[in-house]
C-alpha cells in the first residue's frame, strides 16, 4: 500500500489487517505508563487541511506523535495557500522539505489523487469534498467489528444527509466489501443520483428501519454544501430523520448507535441519545487514533511497502 | 529434477526430538527456580514461538516449584513496533500483546524465546519491555543458542547451546503452532 485515497481502492484482505493492526496497537497502548512506540521515528508526516477540522487533524497529530513522527501541520488560512499559491506547488514545497506523508484534506473530490501524482511522499486522504473519507470508515468498521462482533451480515442504517457525505460514501465501499448489509434513510432531495448503483437499498422510513438495525449511523446536516432547499425547515427534517429518544427505543437491545461528528445535536440526533449508553460516538473518536497509527504504520513503517 | 522440497528435506536433520524438547523445557523450568525463588516470575512470550514456550516453562515450574514461593504466570510481548530493520522488510503484521494482571512493574521477568542469533529481537524486546512499565530485574531464556550474536547480549538460561554457520538455518517445531516438537537444522534456502 503506497498511498490511502478512497475506502474503494482497499480489497478486503487490506482493510482486515488494517483493522486488526489498529485492535494490536489499542490493546499495546492500554493502560500504559508510556503512550509512545519508536516505530516511525525520524519520519515526517504533514497534516494539510483547506477545510476546517477539529477531531480528524488531532486524531491524525497524535496517531503520528504517538508512533514517534515528527508532525507538521498546516493549514490553508494561515499558510501561503491563502497568498495565492497552487496545490501543485503547495506538494511540491511540501516534499522538497523532506515530508514523508501528506495528509491531505481539500474541498474538491479528487485532490488527494491529484497530490499522490505530484509528489514522491505517501499521501492520505483526511476528505476530498462529498467523495471520499476512508480513515473514517475504517474507524467506523473498527467500532462497528468491536460492538457486534463482525460485519458479516451485519445490518447498518446510514441516516441523513447523504449526498453531502463523503463519510456516506466510504462507508458504502468498505462496509459492503466488509459483508453488511447496508440501508439508507434520507430525503428523496439527500440521496444521490447515482444511489441505484450502489450495493445498498435505499428508503425513506426511519421508524420501519430501525427494529432491523443491528447499527445506526446518523450523518450530519452540511449545512455548508447546501445551496438551496432540500428540505423545507430544520425542524420538519429533526422531525422525520432525527434520532429521537422515542424513535430509538425502537432500536433492538443490542444495537449501536454512531455518528461521524461534529454532532448538531437536536437536528440529527437528539441530545438523549447521543449521551446514551447505546451510542458509542466517543468509542469512534478513540478507534480514530488507533486506525490512523494502523495506517501510518501499514504507509511508512517499511521502506517497501508499495513498491 | 529433483524438486526443491525433496532437496530441502533431504538436506535437513533433526538435533532435539520430541523427547529432547521435553526433557530440556523441564530443566530449564528447575532452572528457573533456582535463579529466581521467591520472587513473582513473569514469563514473557516473544511471538511467534517464544508464546508456547513460555506457557510451558510457566505450567513446569508451577509443577516443579513446590514449597518455593515462586509464582510463574506467562504473557505475549509482542517486538514488531521495536524492531531496527522495519525498513528493509514488507510491512509485518502486528502480534497481539498481553501483561498478566499486576503488570511487569516489579517483578522478575524472563524473555523467553525459540532462538537466540543476533540478539536484535533481545534488544528490541528489551526497549518494548521499559515502555510497559520496571521490572525488578530481566532475564532470559532461550531454548537455542544458536551463536552470531551482534551485540552484547547473553542469555540467563539456554536449553541447547548449537553452534552453527551462517548458512544454515535453525527451525524450533511446536506442537501449538507445527503440529510436533522438535528442532531441526537444515541449509538456508536461496
Amino acid at each position: 500500500m503506497r498511498h490511502l485515497l478512497s475506502a474503494a481502492d482497499l480489497d478486503a484482505a487490506t482493510a482486515t489487517s488494517l483493522l486488526d493492526t489498529a485492535d494490536r496497537l489499542k490493546e499495546a497502548l492500554l493502560g500504559r505508563e508510556v503512550r509512545k512506540l519508536p516505530t516511525l521515528r525520524g519520519r515526517t508526516v504533514v497534516t494539510l487541511f483547506y477545510e476546517s477540522s477539529t477531531r480528524t487533524r488531532a486524531s491524525f497529530e497524535i496517531a503520528g506523535k504517538q508512533m514517534s513522527a515528527d508532525v507538521v501541520n498546516v493549514s490553508a488560512g494561515s499558510s501561503s495557500v491563502s497568498k495565492g499559491e497552487s496545490l501543485r506547488d503547495t506538494a511540491l514545497t511540501l516534499s522538497a522539505m523532506g515530508a514523508d506523508c501528506v495528509i491531505l484534506r481539500h474541498p474538491s473530490a479528487g485532490a488527494a489523487h491529484r497530490m499522490s501524482e505530484w509528489t514522491p511522499a505517501h499521501v492520505i486522504n483526511a476528505g476530498d469534498g462529498m467523495h471520499e473519507h476512508p480513515t473514517q470508515a475504517l474507524l467506523d468498521a473498527a467500532t462497528l467489528r468491536e460492538h457486534l462482533g463482525t460485519l458479516d451480515g451485519r445490518r447498518i442504517t446510514i441516516v441523513g444527509d447523504v449526498l453531502h457525505s463523503r463519510v456516506a460514501r466510504s462507508n458504502v465501499a468498505l462496509l459492503s466489501m466488509l459483508g453488511a448489509q447496508l440501508h439508507l434513510v434520507a430525503p428523496p432531495t439527500l440521496l444521490p443520483a447515482g444511489v441505484s448503483g450502489w450495493p445498498v437499498t435505499t428508503g425513506h422510513d426511519l421508524d420501519a428501519a430501525l427494529p432491523q438495525s443491528d447499527a445506526v449511523m446518523m450523518l450530519r446536516v452540511q449545512a455548508e454544501r447546501m445551496h438551496g432547499g432540500f428540505f423545507p425547515s430544520a425542524r420538519e427534517y429533526a422531525t422525520w430523520y432525527g434520532l429521537s429518544e422515542a424513535r430509538a427505543a425502537r432500536l433492538p437491545q443490542h444495537a449501536v448507535v454512531l455518528h461521524p461528528g461534529p454532532m448538531l445535536r437536536g437536528m440529527e440526533i437528539s441530545a438523549a441519545v447521543a449521551d446514551s449508553p447505546r451510542a458509542v460516538i466517543t468509542g469512534q473518536v478513540s478507534n480514530g487514533v488507533h486506525i490512523r497509527m494502523a495506517v501510518l504504520y501499514h504507509l511508512l513503517a517499511s521502506q517497501e511497502a508499495g513498491t | 529434477m529433483t524438486s526443491r522440497t525433496g532437496t530441502e528435506a533431504a538436506g535437513q536433520r533433526e538435533l532435539l526430538s520430541a523427547a529432547d524438547v521435553a526433557r530440556t523445557v523441564a530443566r530449564m523450568a528447575h532452572e528457573i527456580i533456582e535463579g529466581t525463588a521467591p520472587a513473582r516470575a513473569v514469563l514473557l512470550g516473544i511471538p511467534s514461538r517464544g508464546v508456547p514456550l513460555a506457557h510451558r516453562l510457566a505450567t513446569r515450574i508451577g509443577e516443579f516449584s513446590g514449597a518455593t514461593d515462586i509464582i510463574a504466570t506467562a504473557g505475549i510481548l509482542d517486538i514488531t513496533l521495536y524492531r531496527d530493520d522495519l525498513r528493509r522488510r514488507p510491512t509485518r503484521p502486528l502480534e497481539p500483546t498481553t501483561l498478566p494482571e499486576g503488570g511487569v512493574d516489579d517483578a522478575l521477568v524472563v524473555l523467553v524465546d525459540d532462538v537466540l542469533f543476533s540478539g536484535r529481537t533481545v534488544r528490541a524486546a528489551l526497549d518494548a519491555l521499559r515502555d510497559h512499565g520496571r521490572p525488578r530485574a530481566v532475564q532470559l531464556a532461550v531454548l537455542v543458542d544458536r551463536g552470531h550474536r551482534e551485540l552484547p547480549i547473553r542469555a540467563d538460561y539456554v536449553g541447547k547451546n548449537l553452534p552453527t554457520s551462517r548458512e544454515e538455518e535453525i527451525a524450533v517445531l511446536l506442537e501449538e503452532t507445527d503440529d510436533r516438537d522438535a528442532v531441526m537444522i537444515r541449509r538456508r534456502a536461496q
